[in-house]
């Protein structure tokens, strides 16, 4: 497969498509679980291995998948694979685990899973299909990363549970930002982000769907 | 005609790719389910042993949560007569299974349910904090009921004399994250330490009010702040408090304790 330059597939979805930022998808687990780094995290690693074997697997058997039930065909690779992961948390991270508690049964319902196996595996190799999944994985991951160390830094003055700033409410002289803590502040941080990124890539700015037609005064006679 | 052969999107195809696919995914699925089983029961009993010992506010100094956790005296008591259950093992008496098994747990009638249990077991699984000479030091008790959503699963920690509360917590529940959620805020379950349960004449006193408790005011020992936003969830912990320290609940067992009969 000459054709493919692996690393693009890999790299591009991290800064120059990146699911979350770009093509604005999978917001709702990135609110959620990004009020402590530790969560996030884990959240990253699950969405990563889900995207990348259901990636994998649907594009081993894509010549196979009659296109009448193609999506059922996905969805039900997709949730076997989530099931697997959330019983492997289940069993070895019970704690994380616990507070994740729905968000992984949500990855089922993450657009970034479906949206890359009906764009990418569906007509694509296996190979590439692997790594586009590994890159989407980790495009999700680099935005809820920089979020949950921004909520957890400035929320509650720790990063992975170590104490950073100290707190006034333990003799220190950080006052935390509470409002870090609840879900909306991911909705700023991540809107604060697509500004950066697209002052950056100037190339990643939307045109406007509709522009008032500036009317000159002699023509609205 | 081959599999090979057959168009994509034949009936015969279609059902073929189908059905193996659900036998994969069934297969792998309940592989995992089968083989995870062990490590994530043995997570479960640690994490309650965890929370146990948490709300009894024993200080781990220094020492592992098994490690304070077997110092714990486990026994049964028997709702019906406040003594302790004779003849059944303890170690492998689940309570929560009990409570849904008809021939361990029998239902309550209407106008006493006042916490939603519904059934509720015979056997009762305590946890004693004996000191050296054995006197009991602190009692942790399993208490359940309804909130607004779902029934909240809880221990309540009680001071050697069976009146004076410790702590309340609650490990299981599905209350609105944010307004009922907040059961499991540090801060409020801290309000629960130094609360009274029974009132002088051996009633049940203790409940949530709105408002706010003032310390100075009479009755307050009785009194802890409801959840801001949550009364139907707060109502919930005050009828579960009421039940299970009733006459229904752990009152006849706790009152043989303070006279040292049970």
């Amino acid at each position: 497969m000459s054709d493919f330059d692996n690393k693009k597939i890999l790299a591009e979805p991290v800064f120059d498509n990146n699911p979350i930022v770009l093509q604005v998808l999978g917001i709702c687990s990135a609110l959620a679980v990004t009020a402590k780094l530790e969560t996030a995290l884990i959240m990253c690693l699950a969405l990563t291995v889900v995207v990348a074997l259901s990636n994998l697997f649907i594009s081993m058997i894509r010549h196979h998948i009659p296109s009448n039930i193609r999506i059922i065909v996905q969805m039900t690779i997709i949730a076997s694979l989530v099931i697997l992961t959330d019983q492997v948390l289940k069993a070895f991270v019970y704690d994380i685990a616990k507070q994740l508690s729905v968000f992984v049964g949500l990855i089922i319902t993450n657009c970034i899973v479906m949206g890359r196996a009906e764009a990418f595996a569906m007509k694509n190799p296996p190979l590439p299909s692997l790594l586009d999944g590994i890159g989407n994985g980790l495009g999700y991951s680099v935005i809820l990363i920089v979020v949950a160390v921004i909520r957890e830094l400035f929320g509650s003055g720790t990063l992975l549970g170590v104490e950073i700033l100290p707190l006034v409410t333990e003799g220190g002289w950080y006052t935390p930002m509470g409002m870090m803590l609840l879900p909306p502040s991911a909705f700023f941080i991540i809107g604060l982000f697509i500004w950066a990124l697209r002052t950056w890539k100037p190339a990643q700015v939307e045109k406007p769907d509709y522009q008032i037609h500036a009317v000159h005064r002699t023509e609205a006679v | 005609m081959a599999f090979k052969d057959l168009p994509n999107d034949s009936t015969a195809k279609t059902v073929i790719v189908a059905t193996a696919l659900c036998l994969v995914c069934s297969v792998a699925v309940s592989a995992a389910a089968v083989y995870l089983r062990p490590a994530q029961e043995a997570n479960k009993a640690a994490d309650m042993q965890k929370n146990i010992v948490a709300v009894s506010g024993v200080d781990l100094d220094g020492r592992s949560v098994p490690e304070v956790f077997s110092t714990f005296d486990v026994r049964l008591v028997d709702l019906e007569t406040g003594d302790y259950a004779q003849g059944i093992d303890v170690e492998a008496y689940d309570q929560r299974a009990a409570a849904k098994d008809p021939t361990q747990a029998g239902p309550i009638a209407a106008e006493r349910d006042i916490a939603d249990v519904k059934m509720r077991e015979r056997y009762a699984k305590v946890y004693l904090i004996r000191d050296a000479a054995g006197a009991v030091e602190r009692i942790i008790l399993p208490v359940r009921g309804y909130g607004l959503w779902s029934t909240l699963w809880g221990f309540l920690a009680l001071e050697g004399d069976a009146n004076t509360v410790i702590g309340l917590s609650f490990y299981d529940h599905a209350e609105t994250p944010g307004l009922g959620g907040e059961v499991d805020n540090p801060a409020w379950k801290a309000q629960w330490d130094g609360k009274e349960i029974y009132g002088p004449e051996g009633d049940v006193q203790i409940r949530l009010v709105k408002g706010g408790v003032d310390p100075s005011r009479p009755g307050a020992e009785y009194k802890v702040d409801s959840l801001s936003g949550a009364t139907l969830t707060s109502n919930g912990v005050t009828n579960l408090l009421h039940y299970w320290m009733g006459d229904d609940g752990y009152k006849a067992y706790l009152d043989k304790l303070r006279e040292g009969q049970a």
